[in-house]
């Protein structure tokens, strides 16, 4: 009897990796998971300080616009460069038709090439600021465009998503944080 | 002839394999070598959080490009190592290390390979001791000699 436990021992533990390797797959598909994905540093924090003036004719904004806003601001970090916006841009739209204010920051960009890609997928930007040498980028510990924070209306950063925002994205991660039920 | 073209096409291909050497663009450099140095000491302590699996000295992205370029900068500003890569933490987490800490979170990862060694010697252990104490056979009786004999050749 305990031979034959020992011998069954190698298949449990082959199953058992079997069944948590489908759920992973499975969650990476539904985008609840991204083995490359970091968590973020500021959640639970406010957002680092910073100063950036604005990508024209949009509106600036600072880290002091983001202390204690009173409603939850949607941080999201783009590029005319980036294709990934692109795909997101639809989503970005959508939430802010919701009326979830979305604040931009355009990383390492030309002005010009900003204000065409705006042009061309539209603009849901309320406030847009130009991250021209992308230090900004770095003290938020931003990894790649695009990503977004929600920041509270207290000014803590509650969740970051790196990536484009998804409608499944949205509907797990943002959605449960804005009290919004599908 | 067979071995000498093997040992010439075995020295061509190691002249043809790129070395592993930094992309660090020539005007990047700080002028003074030492410190030169030690920000690429720094540099290959940190993670590219790009390709996850490169440090940030070898790295092509250009988030690696601005990291050195800030760490070239606060070298040359007199900061400690320590500082440095307290600066890069604080933003990326200790994910941009590329040696994990040693701290709770990390107590399992660096004892795996002790704990895989120490399950292994467990089980040669067990499976020894279970062999040893198996009752040894008891000696042939005359019959079973006499079948033996007769299937094994003489």
């Amino acid at each position: 009897m305990n031979r034959r436990l020992f011998l069954l021992a190698p298949l449990a533990v082959a199953a058992g990796g079997m069944g948590g390797a489908f759920v992973l797959l499975e969650r990476m598909q539904s985008g609840h998971y991204s083995p490359s994905s970091l968590p973020s540093m500021l959640i639970g924090k406010h957002p680092p300080h910073f100063t950036l003036l604005a990508l024209p004719p949009g509106r600036a904004f600072s880290s002091a616009d983001l202390a204690a806003p009173g409603r939850p601001i949607l941080v999201n970090f783009f590029a005319s460069w980036c294709l990934a916006c692109i795909e997101e841009a639809p989503m970005l739209h959508r939430l802010a038709r919701s009326s979830l204010s979305i604040w931009g920051i355009d990383y390492e960009d030309a002005p010009a090439d900003a204000r065409a890609y705006l042009a061309r997928y539209g603009n849901p930007y309320a406030r847009i600021d130009a991250d021209l040498s992308g230090r900004v980028f770095i003290d938020w510990g931003c990894y790649g465009v695009p990503e977004t924070y929600l920041v509270d209306p207290h000014g803590i950063v509650r969740w970051r998503w790196a990536g484009p925002l998804t409608p499944k994205v949205v509907a797990h991660g943002l959605d449960p944080l804005l009290g919004r039920t599908a | 002839m067979k071995r000498r073209s093997f040992l010439l096409t075995g020295f061509l291909l190691l002249g043809l394999t790129p070395a592993a050497r930094a992309v660090v663009d020539p005007w990047e450099r700080l002028p003074n070598p030492a410190e030169e140095k030690r920000a690429e000491q720094i540099g290959r302590q940190l993670r590219c959080l790009v390709c996850q699996n490169e440090d940030i000295e070898h790295s092509e992205a250009s988030l690696a490009a601005d990291l050195r370029r800030i760490i070239r900068r606060h070298v040359a500003l007199g900061w400690s190592n320590r500082r440095i890569i307290a600066w890069m933490v604080k933003r990326y987490g200790t994910f941009v290390l590329l040696d994990p800490p040693f701290e709770p979170l990390t107590w399992l990862l660096w004892a795996s390979p002790l704990l895989a060694l120490a399950a292994g010697g467990a089980t040669a252990v067990v499976a020894f001791r279970r062999q040893r104490a198996s009752t040894p056979l008891a000696p042939l009786s005359e019959a079973e000699k006499a079948r033996l004999s007769e299937l094994l050749p003489p």
